[in-house]
């Protein structure tokens, strides 16, 4: 027997060339780590991703890996997983990648359910091309194509997720690799597409940007990590998530405070899309951030297993070209 | 009566109707009883663009046309010397067709006022004079029709809709044919409606008895077309669109590899997608992607995971689909691109055909981005065709594509069945063994080796034990694939990309002169599916007396390689083809001679007659001689 492998087994020879600091590092590194916990085998991994800075992602991983074209990494992968279903494809992806010029694939990707995870890093922000403004950028950012400030409203990748059809919707922090890696062990025990949103520090570009729920002294206040079948509680669980049905929204409450007690905090239900879509939705003014597996409501399978399963002889070839050919009317000269 | 024997021993028959009318039905059924009688033909239909066109109006008209004769029947046929109109419409498009003396049979159940005003038509064309120097022969067959089927249970529509039987079955009286065959496929086709199965045996039977009634045939003459030679065996009927699905199957089979097929809609590609949809049993699977892009990147993640990803479209749909084409020349991954030309440019004619994209085919892309291109030059030859192009990609490990157009797509005729165990199999590269795969640079060097001759790159799917590695459009180092921005690097790279297309040529048959010697005052030389028109006026040329020969290209890039020489020995090049002049740039930029264009771009493929008559005009002499 080899000796199991370790975070390092999975890093390649290349050289990483992100800029130092970047917040690419700390996922490479979350993931390899999770690729070992996993027991993942590289011979039947395959990271896919399009064009940005996230997806260089590839060549740092000593698995197979395609690193593609822009914004269409979800068609490449779609492709890859019908030829051989068994294979454990992980998409790496970047905000403008996946939801600018590629949109119209993730959303067909989320929507189909194939048997793969999705990793959009969000740095909200062109960090390639050299820091222009992209569709997660928020209204007001200043960049070389927007020197006044972005006048678009800004998309969220969560929203965009869960109106495409996605049934796994998780998100993570690039640093808190111990967070991220149990999520990405969640998404990559989900059947069928698993998408998860990685707030990643773009720091050339748009440092910071994220630094109302990632800096340390903000952390704890500002970050729900979600579980389903327990209480929404951030805040060393002295404030949670209520449900208030006459405004049909969610609430911060403060335990103790208005006679709030645990039972009236929102227990996380995984498999309600409402709840879902609140979490995801909580403006990041007056709510933590939701983080953790915030959607999960399994389909009975996957695009690709349906895909085989509809063939009429499940891939295999049982029938002769030349009984075709025979088929039909036939005269002879 | 009479009984005609055409001169040229062929004659083209057309039906037209409105899109209800059934005339595809009939005239492919006409078809059937063609082939049964052992003479040759081509068949076209040309259907109404729109969907469901209003009843009666002249976009709503649908055809079918059949050219038959007793000799070698290479297209559908210049101009029909029979019309069958259903109504005042189908009369007023098909009219400007024909050529003084055909003869035009009416259904004068339809030419009413109501049905005028549909086809903004003022007057009667029977009254006007426009009819003048036609055959005329007048019968209501709408009425015939509900007098033959009255006993059968129809109702009033069901009944009418039996007279495109009833047509048939005077068609077949015309051409002496037996009605038994007619009625055996009436009888499997309509087993589950007993009505319709009754009423469209009684119109076919009453049909054949109408024409052949004495008073009336007098005006309807009898033809006689013999059969024409052939090569022995068993023949089916195919049309382009079939014919090439069934060589993509094929070439699956011959490769032992499964095929993914991923398209996305649009004329006049689509029917590749269904007719291969239907062909899971041989190791086919379609995708239907989300777009154009999306197809090709589903179809070269396909080859990149093991199969042989095929995508196909029309030439909108193909532009969208180049970005995704310099992947897999970067990645060395093996992948099929069929295009069915249209009439371009934007959305142009989508149902009409063109030959307007080989540009786009051999220059289209940005960077040094050499690709191999095979066209299909009728519809039987789309199977090999087909074949060829897999066959390329697959040796080569590099996008091909294969142009066929909208005219083969829908065309058919007579087809010699194949013999599959003739076609030679097709080579992959194999995984290479003996590479000790603990030493990671002689695993990336084994990945990486071409294979001498070919260029191709062992063909390694993910799940492959001991060569993960990575890949994708950056440039990369010639020997390990690691990302390479050097300098040299990149020359030697393109060196290789364009080494590798041109050794095709190595592998390629010779071309070869399908008629006529191999130098003299002129050859016509063409590519596609201008072939069959390009034939039958060489061939009549050269039954005047005319030296003229003809080449007609498979391999547009690269061209095979005795093809400079040969064309060396011609006075004159005449290039027919349906576009601006495509062809002729490309054989002046690679074999620098002097070509003459002749170029069609009105959506109908080129006349018989149209060519000859360039034939004439370039051989000295030719025409003050005809004279
Ligand atoms: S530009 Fe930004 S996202 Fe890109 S590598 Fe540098 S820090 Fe990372």
């Amino acid at each position: 027997m080899n000796a199991p492998l370790t975070a390092k087994d999975f890093a390649t020879d290349q050289e990483v060339r992100w800029c130092p600091g970047c917040g690419d590092y700390a996922i490479l590194k979350c993931v390899q780590k999770t690729m070992a916990d996993i027991e993942a085998k590289p011979d039947e991994t395959v990271f896919v991703s399009g064009i940005g800075c996230s997806s260089r992602f590839p060549y740092y991983m000593s698995t197979y890996g395609f690193h593609t074209i822009h914004g269409r990494a979800p068609a490449f992968a779609t492709g890859l997983k019908l030829a051989n279903p068994d294979l454990d494809v992980w998409m790496v992806t970047g905000d403008g990648d996946g939801l600018s010029i590629g949109g119209n694939h993730l959303l067909h990707l989320l929507r189909r359910n194939i048997n793969m995870q999705v990793l959009l890093f969000n740095n909200e922000i062109y960090g390639l091309t050299k820091g222009q403004y992209s569709p997660t950028s928020r209204p007001g950012t200043r960049s070389p194509s927007s020197p006044k400030g972005s006048i678009e409203t800004s998309v969220s990748a969560g929203a965009f997720a869960l109106g495409a059809g996605a049934r796994f919707i998780a998100r993570g922090i690039d640093t808190d690799i111990k967070h991220l890696s149990e999520t990405l062990k969640a998404a990559h025990h989900y059947n069928g597409t698993a998408f998860v949103e990685i707030y990643q520090n773009c720091i050339v570009y748009n440092a910071d940007v994220f630094k109302g729920f990632t800096e340390k002294a903000a952390a704890t206040d500002n970050q729900l990590h979600v579980q389903h079948g327990k209480p929404l509680l951030f805040a060393k669980e002295t404030k949670g998530i209520i449900f208030n049905a006459k405004t049909m929204q969610l609430e911060v409450a403060t335990l103790g405070e208005n006679g709030i007690s645990l039972d009236d905090i929102l227990v996380h239900d995984s498999r309600n899309k409402a709840i879902a879509q609140m979490l995801i939705d909580m403006p990041e003014s007056d709510y933590p951030i939701a983080l953790g597996v915030l959607y999960e409501d399994p389909a009975e399978a996957s695009f690709d297993q349906n895909f085989w399963n509809n063939h009429p002889t499940n891939g295999k070839r049982t029938g002769k070209v030349a009984d075709l050919l025979r088929q039909g009317s036939i005269w002879q000269k | 009566m009479t009984t005609i024997i055409p001169k040229q021993q062929s004659i083209v028959v057309r039906f037209a109707g409105d899109s209800g009318d059934g005339v595809q039905l009939l005239g492919s059924q006409f078809a059937e009883s063609t082939a049964l009688s052992g003479a040759d033909f081509t068949t076209f239909p040309d259907f109404p663009a729109e969907i469901r066109a209003p009843v009666g109006t002249t976009f709503g008209v649908s055809a079918f046309q059949i050219n038959l004769g007793a000799r070698r029947i290479a297209t559908s046929g210049d101009a029909p010397d029979v019309l069958i109109a259903f109504n005042p419409a189908a009369l007023k498009v098909n009219l400007p067709l024909l050529p003084k003396g055909a003869l035009i049979i009416l259904n004068t159940d339809a030419f009413n006022a109501r049905n005028f005003t549909k086809a903004n038509i003022e007057t009667d064309p029977r009254e006007t004079g426009e009819l003048d120097g036609f055959q005329v022969v007048e019968i209501a067959i709408s009425t015939q029709t509900m007098e033959a089927v009255k006993d059968t249970g129809l109702g009033k529509k069901g009944a009418e809709q039996c007279k495109n039987f009833w047509g048939l079955g005077a068609v077949l009286w015309m051409f002496g044919r037996e009605r038994a065959p007619i009625e055996e496929w009436i009888k499997t086709k309509f087993a589950n409606k007993p009505d319709a199965l009754a009423g469209n045996i009684a119109a076919l039977n009453a049909g054949h008895a109408y024409a052949e009634t004495v008073e009336i045939s007098a005006e309807i003459p009898q033809f006689e077309i013999g059969e024409a030679p052939m090569a022995s065996g068993d023949y089916r009927s195919v049309t382009g669109a079939y014919a090439l699905s069934l060589g993509l199957a094929a070439a699956g089979e011959l490769a032992d590899k499964e095929i993914i097929f991923a398209s996305y809609p649009i004329t006049p590609a689509s029917p590749l997608l269904h007719h291969l949809t239907k062909m899971g049993d041989l190791g086919v699977a379609t995708f239907q992607a989300e777009d154009e892009i999306a197809a090709a990147c589903a179809a070269i993640g396909a080859s990149y995971g093991g199969s042989i990803g095929i995508t196909s479209s029309s030439g909108p749909g193909i532009a969208l689909k180049t970005e995704a084409i310099g992947l897999a020349i970067s990645a060395e991954l093996p992948l099929v691109i069929v295009n069915s030309q249209r009439g371009g440019p934007s959305t142009g004619l989508p149902t009409k055909t063109e030959q307007s994209d080989l540009y786009q085919a051999v220059y289209g892309r940005n960077g040094d981005a050499p690709v191999p291109v095979v066209s299909a030059s009728d519809p039987g030859d789309c199977f090999y065709a087909a074949i060829e192009a897999v066959r390329i990609a697959l040796r080569h490990m590099t996008p091909v594509f294969l142009l066929t157009d909208g005219y083969i797509a829908n065309a058919s005729g007579p087809w010699a069945l194949p013999d599959m165990s003739k076609i030679e199999p097709l080579s992959t590269n194999p995984v290479p063994d003996g590479i000790d795969l603990n030493d990671g640079d002689a695993v990336k060097r084994a990945i990486w080796k071409r294979d001498e001759k070919s260029f191709g790159r062992p063909w390694i799917a993910p799940g492959e034990a001991g060569f993960a590695h990575r890949v994708g459009g950056i440039e990369k180092d010639i020997r390990t694939g690691d990302i390479s921005y050097d300098a040299d690097n990149h020359q030697a790279m393109s060196d290789m990309r364009f080494a590798k297309i041109d050794t095709i040529a190595d592998f390629i048959p010779d071309q070869t002169v399908e008629q006529g010697d191999e130098n003299g005052p002129l050859v016509v030389v063409g590519w596609g599916s201008t072939h069959g028109a390009i034939w039958r006026a060489v061939n009549q040329a050269r039954e005047e007396g005319l030296n003229v020969a003809q080449i007609h290209l498979r391999y547009m890039n690269p061209l095979p390689k005795n093809l400079g020489k040969l064309l060396a020995g011609y006075d004159r090049i005449l290039l027919p083809e349906m576009n601006m002049g495509q062809c002729a740039t490309l054989l002046r930029d690679k074999l620098e001679v002097d070509v003459i264009p002749l170029t069609k771009v009105s959506g109908q493929p080129f006349k018989i007659s149209e060519i000859l008559e360039q034939i004439r005009a370039n051989i000295p002499g030719a025409i003050q001689a005809a004279e």
